[in-house]
């Protein structure tokens, strides 16, 4: 095949194109830190996972450790299932405990390590076995509409025979 | 004017057909013309050249106010919420999930399909396709397949320049002009954007949208009526039906890969 001047410009043309992908890739998507880091995989029963999402954060003391790999349902403890993917650089001890946490007021759910005191560390496979559920809106909400119901009422109570005095 | 008669309807439906397939065996044509096409890449390239270097200015630009725009009502609506930084993310997802593919492929349609339908047409007019069939020349390996192959590899490009431009746009009004905080703009995008699911799934859109314009532009050139009139008419259904089958195929593709 014959080379032309037309090479160059096609080059260039294919260059581009592919320069604006790797830049989406890279600078949107964040495809380098997602998935390179070799990681372990643990699993946690919760009560309630509130909103969280496969994908979802784990951080500890802030910090980005891992990620939420996959969500099921134990159907023979009625509980969540929760799979998560930490990066092999950090050790947590055994008797570590789990929170599912919001960030923010109503920013997205993750999930929360904090390190126990065990000599020990959770291996690939573990069970982590102190979990504490994602806080519920709606029965916060209620809980404390029951306890001020529950208030009112007995303030009632008293109330009532003062009013007849 | 003549009574109806059932035969029409008949006709009608008839002739709907043999013309959706005879579309379709052309689809298949140029699919299975890949490797021949391939092997004489120099057509192509020149194709290549011809549809994606003349194209990148218009779509660059369109690209950028796109940017501007979305940017500039994002903030507006965003910060009602008190999340002007989200307006990085809400940037980006709208880019690379829709308009992204769908406004390459309409200004594809527009800037290089009509081109593509005239040039076809004209030969055909001219009878330079039959004079090439004379000299046991297959038109539609020399002449289609390399225009259908070139477009079929430009859209996906031209769409991720789009979406880059695009979203560099929307940084230049958010963070330089409105003064958004940049760690946060791009830290809200990287977190809920997602590689495969949001741009690998544009840019498979943007490649269904580039077979189909193209296809439809070299179609409507290839059936075209060889008179003046005739490729005036065919030019003129290349941008229409182009224009609908993408955003029909937009709504399709949306379903499929964002329902679940």
């Amino acid at each position: 095949m014959e080379r032309s001047r037309k090479d160059v410009w096609v080059g260039l043309f294919v260059l581009i194109g592919l320069g604006a992908l790797v830049f989406l890739a890279l600078q949107s998507a964040n495809l380098l830190s997602l998935s390179f880091q070799p990681t372990y995989r643990l699993t946690a029963n919760f009560d309630n996972i509130g909103g969280l999402k496969p994908k979802a954060a784990v951080r500890s003391a802030g910090v980005l450790v891992g990620r939420v790999a996959h969500i099921g349902f134990d159907d023979e403890r009625f509980q969540a299932r929760v799979e998560l993917e930490l990066d092999t650089r950090y050790h947590f001890p055994k008797d570590s405990s789990l929170k599912i946490l919001t960030s923010g007021l109503l920013g997205e759910q993750y999930i929360g390590i904090e390190a126990g005191a065990d000599d020990k560390n959770l291996a690939s496979g573990d069970n982590v076995t102190q979990t504490q559920s994602a806080v519920v809106l709606e029965n916060l909400i209620s809980q404390f509409l029951y306890n001020s119901a529950a208030g009112n009422a007995s303030g009632g109570g008293k109330g009532a025979p003062g009013a007849e005095k | 004017m003549s009574r109806w008669r059932p035969s029409d309807l008949g006709f009608a439906v008839r002739s709907g057909l043999a013309d959706m397939g005879y579309a379709a065996r052309f689809l298949a044509r140029l699919v299975a013309l890949f490797g021949p096409t391939m092997r004489r890449f120099s057509l192509v390239r020149e194709q290549i050249h011809f549809l994606g270097n003349y194209s990148l200015a218009i779509i660059g630009v369109s690209g950028l106010f796109v940017g501007f725009v979305l940017a500039l009502q994002g903030y507006n609506i965003l910060q009602r919420y008190g999340s002007a930084e989200a307006v990085g993310l809400m940037v980006a997802l709208s880019l690379l999930r829709e308009l992204g593919p769908v406004v390459t492929a309409l200004l594809f349609a527009g800037r290089a399909g009509t081109s593509l339908t005239a040039e076809i047409g004209l030969m055909k007019a001219g009878e330079q396709l039959s004079a090439m069939e004379m000299m046991a020349v297959d038109p539609i390996q020399r002449i289609i397949a390399p225009r259908f192959w070139g477009g079929a590899i430009v859209v996906p490009l031209l769409t991720a320049v789009f979406n880059a431009v695009g979203i560099l746009g929307g940084w230049v009004v958010s963070v330089l002009m409105i003064g958004v905080d940049p760690g946060a703009f791009w830290s809200q995008m990287q977190g809920g954007v997602d590689v495969w699911a949001d741009l690998g799934n544009g840019v498979l859109k943007s490649g269904v949208f580039g077979v189909t314009v193209t296809f439809v532009a070299l179609l409507q050139g290839y059936v075209a009526k060889p008179t003046a009139d005739g490729v005036a008419r065919a030019t003129t259904r290349t941008v229409v039906m182009a224009s609908l089958m993408v955003l029909g195929l937009d709504f399709l593709l949306t379903a499929m890969m964002f329902s679940f």
